[in-house]
């Protein structure tokens, strides 16, 4: 079998981003908590590879950090999405046609109907800001793409022989949604999941840039881009390299999901978008 | 029996959708009411400030109608909304409805600008693409898109400002000027709205490669050409028709997008729409504003949705189903 090139790429981005989140707890190049107010603003250098932001903290070891935050948010807002999205897909298709699948659509709808930085914003009015914010909000907008998702796939399975045959033997709907739907549509929720897990370092970014996601002391992404922004005609180097690391992270993470998608069905490849 | 005819399904189709939507408007309201009302912190004790007299705050709350039951307050709040009533806001002492009005003329045009700018840029890459398939042209704006993607639209932006407002002075850093002068204020949001439009134009963009790509495939494409139509003839007159079935989908959900994007990156030019009224209701705890705002946001996508779904009906007849 042949690896999709994007598959390898993708991948690799995505691993030495998790790498560097994982030696963050171990190691950074410099303390992100200590404060060197004389080294500010300083431009890349061999002690600095990244260069420093405003308050002296070395840009590089930032991101490491940061990479922990895009990460876990990223990775709990997926949770979040198919734990409650997934089932609930299952169900409304399990009692396609019934009311139950109705109210579930319907349901999907009205959130969608909420952009996620809508649904970070009431969050923030009622709880105030925070990293969990993000988590909830990023999660709850990802809910109704996986149960659009599983609803969607499990139905087409619904039709089919092997289905049929354990409905026959007398296996209830819970059951074969659990033991013949969910394995055979596991691959579309894996490359749904990792284009989710992109999308939700993007949003975390947004969210952290405009303060409703993390807080400092909390090295992220987004709040380093929001510190830099005032400071970019003298620093530029403050708002660049944050940026590359969204980029670079989502790009793999992309080109991943797009791969995984291939390799599951390469008949798509063709017309994918 | 007669079978119903085409227009009667429409018009069914139609009325289910309408009745859907209008379901999702009312459950929306609930929401985003009972979220708010629900939130620690008196409205009325904020705005008289930390040393008022127990009964002054009484008064207020009084004159606010606080003191009224949840339910009652509720539909006062939506009988207002249906008559373009938002309220009062509790800072800034004038209707919720004049604050929104003064910032949409902001966030509307800058989201319609952004929607302009990424079909313009989407069509015909994405058209050159499909006809390119497979070729150097093809990979470049599949390469080019998927970055577009990747990049965050204001991190972006902060670099448009940094080249062409604070490098070359081309267009304005940030800020607005208002419509008294068209073209100052055109160019206050082209920056902003490139910045939007980036992320949106790449999808747009593989999309309509894509749908061109599959029409093309199609067998009424090869029997036009078998006929003697002209391969230019077949992409105008056949393809390209069939494949904006799915790009208008996007474009329609895009415009959500757009309007909920906007949000940041007014933040990123100061711009003082209603993403920036959201974000000072928030901090000053003028809850009114802020539902009213998030209500109005929540009811143009679900209207924009909903005309989405009425321009199909009209132009596919398989999906009045």
């Amino acid at each position: 079998m042949r690896w999709p090139v994007s598959l390898i790429v993708g991948a690799a981005f995505s691993v030495v981003f998790a790498a560097l989140a994982l030696i963050s707890f171990l190691w950074t190049p410099y303390d992100v908590d200590v404060l060197s107010i004389p080294d500010r603003m300083q431009a890349p250098s061999g002690a600095h590879w990244l260069g420093t932001d405003h308050l002296g903290r070395d840009i590089a070891s930032m991101l490491m950090v940061g990479a922990r935050t895009s990460i876990a948010v990223a990775i709990a807002a997926v949770g979040i999405g198919m734990g409650v999205g997934v089932p609930l897909g299952l169900w409304a298709a399990a009692r396609r046609g019934g009311l139950l699948d109705e109210v579930i659509m319907r349901g999907n709808d009205l959130i969608f109907a909420f952009p996620s930085i809508l649904i970070a914003i009431l969050i923030t009015a009622l709880a105030g800001p925070s990293v969990w914010n993000a988590i909830l909000a990023i999660g709850i907008f990802n809910i109704p793409v996986f149960a659009r998702l599983s609803r969607g796939a499990a139905l087409s399975l619904w039709s089919r022989e092997f289905i049929m045959a354990a409905r026959v033997a007398g296996k209830g709907a819970v059951h074969i949604s659990a033991e013949h739907i969910l394995p055979n549509i596991a691959n579309l929720l894996i490359v749904q999941g990792t284009i989710q897990f992109s999308v939700g370092i993007l949003v975390e970014a947004a969210l952290s840039y405009v303060g409703l996601g993390a807080q400092p002391p909390l090295p992220s992404w987004g709040r380093m881009l929001a510190d830099a922004q005032t400071l970019i005609s003298i620093a530029p180097h403050m708002a660049l390299f944050p940026g590359l690391a969204i980029v670079i992270c989502v790009l793999g993470l992309n080109l991943m999901g797009d791969g995984l998608r291939d390799l599951f069905d390469p008949k798509l490849k063709q017309g994918r978008v | 029996m007669r079978a119903p005819r085409s227009g009667d399904q429409v018009l069914i189709y139609l009325g289910r959708r309408f009745v859907s939507l209008c379901l999702t408007l009312v459950v929306a309201s609930i929401l985003i009411f009972g979220i708010i009302e629900v939130l620690p912190g008196d409205p009325a004790a904020f705005m008289l400030g930390i040393n008022a007299q127990p009964e002054a705050v009484e008064a207020l709350r009084d004159q606010l109608g606080l003191n009224q039951s949840l339910i009652a307050r509720y539909f006062d709040w939506v009988g207002g909304l249906l008559i373009g009533d938002f309220g009062q806001s509790y800072t800034y002492r004038v209707p919720v409805a004049e604050l929104i009005g003064d910032r949409i003329w902001v966030s509307l045009p800058l989201a319609l600008y952004a929607l302009v700018l990424s079909t313009a840029i989407a069509f015909p890459i994405g058209i050159l693409a499909a006809l390119r398939r497979g070729g150097v042209a093809d990979y470049g704006v599949m390469g080019l898109t998927q970055l577009g993607i990747a990049i965050p639209n204001f991190w972006f932006a902060m670099f448009l400002v940094l080249i062409f407002a604070i490098q070359w002075r081309i267009f304005p850093a940030g800020g607005f000027v208002g419509w008294e002068d068209p073209v100052a204020g055109l160019m206050g949001l082209t920056l902003p709205a490139i910045a939007l439009a980036l992320p949106q134009a790449s999808i747009l963009a593989r999309i309509m490669r894509s749908a061109l790509i599959e029409t093309l495939d199609e067998d009424y494409i090869r029997t036009a050409r078998a006929k003697g139509q002209s391969r230019r003839g077949v992409i105008w007159h056949h393809a390209l028709r069939n494949a904006m079935i799915p790009v208008l989908t996007i474009i329609g959900l895009q415009f959500s997008f757009l309007l909920a994007g906007a949000i940041i990156i007014e933040n990123v030019f100061y711009l003082p729409g209603l993403g920036r009224l959201l974000f000072q209701a928030i901090t000053q705890r003028d809850l009114i504003v802020v539902e009213g705002a998030v209500m109005l946001l929540v009811f143009s996508v679900v209207v924009v949705t909903f005309a989405v779904d009425m321009a199909y009906a009209l132009v596919d007849p398989r999906l009045r189903r």
